[in-house]
């Protein structure tokens, strides 16, 4: 199978600050990527990369021939501009649609069509009216997740998509996102702080360390030194939370 | 009374009011459209910082002799992308830039007029001077508003993809930059056209409070486009005749009558909430 999308000894310098060190991985049709790691590991920076925001120091990201990197629904982290934006669910999931065609002032029937199937795949049509700001913040992903399924069928980048959910909500949401993965085939990107549920669907990891890099099918990943080592680490953070709560 | 009836002869009416009115409506149309997408992406003070820059740009003309709005213009247009690549390439903040240009120009005005001696021009682009507009003033006015409309019209839905979320956009291949540049441009004229309506101290109130109004009553964009239009020509209207038949300044009863709106509007969003 030719991968959707493949980065070769990717690397993003910002002045002497090495931020992604020739990194490599691919991304095939219908996968699910998790991408690890602390912040400050690059992994923000790999998203703009994929997105064509940030130029790159080496390396190359090709996709396949009848995929154009516009062809990335993405799901980014909230913006404080959105939390109070005057905008209802119709209006933000339309507004998916818009790499479609460069000129046209208006949305075409399909469009709307197009809109209207993603806002019921997520369950929002009741939703449509409604203001945006005025939604739970479960409610605003599954906007904001709409408008990602609009601009594609074939690859969602998700840019840590459970921050600031509650874990009823972000367990749903995950769900969400792999019945988006095994019913419809969409291959998905999904970075993350979270080792556990991060991981828990994923095909293939890709690991950002300081120092260090991994790229695994998920087996092999959690056969590893690293994934061991990363184990430790939670169960040493938790037992350091568990004895400074007992005193 | 006395003051409206004895002010409104024929005479006055074309040349003063007239011309007053449909500058006015034209410069509130477009100062409302515009402010919708710099209110709700948090560049509320660029009006202000730009009609300081185009301040000091009219000082500095008028006391070189040069006909203000052709140095103004290209001078605040300048200022509008500078400000805008300064922020998109996260060399500056937003709001400090805005400072530190507005301060400066300003400042670069003021060296310029005082060495010259205030000139009734230069004071009349602190204060707006509704009544003294010529022909083509007007004529600009309302080309102005004609272009913007035109723009909203046409752009619209790539306005709204840009203004909420500028990083999806770019990711699904709308060419962010050219319709900032777009907007800056529009922004630039506009300010530049209100202020010798408004004055250099009042133009941002007419591009950031309509909107803030209508985000009290709507709650979808194309509801606080509109109605931020509404506003804005209602209270321009308003502020107008109560200015002409009350003596006051034009400007600051435009301004204050958008304010008294605002504050309206507040009371019945709270209301609302609390039914």
């Amino acid at each position: 199978m030719t991968p959707l999308l493949k980065c070769d000894n990717v690397s993003v310098q910002f002045g002497a600050n090495t931020v992604l060190d020739k990194l490599s991985f691919h991304v095939e049709p219908g996968d699910y990527l998790s991408v690890i790691g602390r912040n400050g590991s690059g992994k923000s920076t790999l998203i703009r990369c994929l997105l064509r925001l940030c130029p790159l120091t080496g390396g190359s990201i090709t996709t396949a021939e009848d995929f154009k990197s516009s062809d990335i629904g993405y799901l980014p982290q909230q913006s404080d501009i959105q939390k109070d934006f005057p905008a209802t669910v119709e209006e933000v999931v339309r507004s998916g649609c818009l790499g479609h065609h460069r000129i046209l002032p208006f949305y075409t029937k399909e469009d709307k069509a197009e809109a209207e199937k993603n806002m019921h795949r997520l369950d929002i049509c009741d939703l449509r009216r409604r203001s945006y700001r005025t939604l739970s913040g479960g409610q605003q992903q599954r906007v904001l997740l709409a408008r990602a399924l609009c601009a594609t069928q074939k690859l969602l980048l998700l840019d840590e998509p459970v921050t600031g959910l509650d874990p009823e909500v972000s367990a749903g949401f995950y769900n969400l996102i792999r019945e988006l993965n095994q019913q419809d085939n969409i291959a998905i990107i999904m970075v993350s702080h979270d080792m556990e549920k991060g991981l828990r669907d994923a095909k293939h990891v890709l690991y950002l360390g300081e120092n260090d890099q991994y790229f695994a099918e998920i087996d092999e990943f959690r056969k590893s030194e690293i994934a061991l080592r990363l184990e430790r680490e939670l169960q040493a953070h938790s037992h350091l939370r568990e004895v400074k709560r007992n005193g | 009374m006395d003051n409206l009836l004895t002010l409104l002869t024929p005479d006055l009416w074309n040349y003063v009011v007239r011309y007053g009115l449909i500058a006015g409506i034209a410069i509130a149309i477009c100062a409302a459209l515009l402010g919708v997408t710099l209110v709700l992406r948090r560049y509320s003070m660029i009006g202000d910082g730009l009609s300081h820059v185009g301040y000091g740009a009219l000082c500095v003309a008028s006391v070189m002799n040069l006909a203000p709005l052709y140095v103004a213009i290209p001078v605040v247009l300048l200022a509008a992308f500078l400000l805008l690549w300064l922020s998109e390439s996260g060399r500056l903040k937003g709001d400090y830039a805005i400072a530190l240009f507005s301060t400066t120009a300003m400042s670069i005005g003021i060296l310029f007029s005082s060495k010259a001696g205030l000139t009734n021009d230069v004071s009349h682009y602190m204060f707006g001077s509704i009544i003294a507009l010529n022909e083509n003033d007007v004529i600009l006015c309302v080309v102005t508003a004609v272009i913007v409309i035109a723009a909203f019209l046409l752009l619209y839905h790539r306005i709204f993809a840009v203004t909420f979320d500028q990083n999806f956009s770019k990711a699904t291949g709308i060419p962010v930059h050219m319709y900032n540049m777009v907007i800056a441009a529009l922004i630039a004229i506009t300010v530049v056209m209100g202020m010798m309506l408004m004055g250099t101290l009042l133009i941002s109130a007419l591009i950031v409070v309509p909107t803030l109004s209508a985000m009290r009553l709507c709650r979808s964009f194309r509801g606080v486009v509109i109605g931020a239009v509404c506003i804005s020509v209602g209270c321009f209207v308003v502020g107008f005749f109560t200015a002409i038949a009350l003596d006051f300044t034009p400007g600051a009863s435009v301004v204050v009558t958008n304010m008294i709106f605002y504050l309206l509007c507040c009371l019945i969003a709270k209301v609302r909430g609390a039914e």
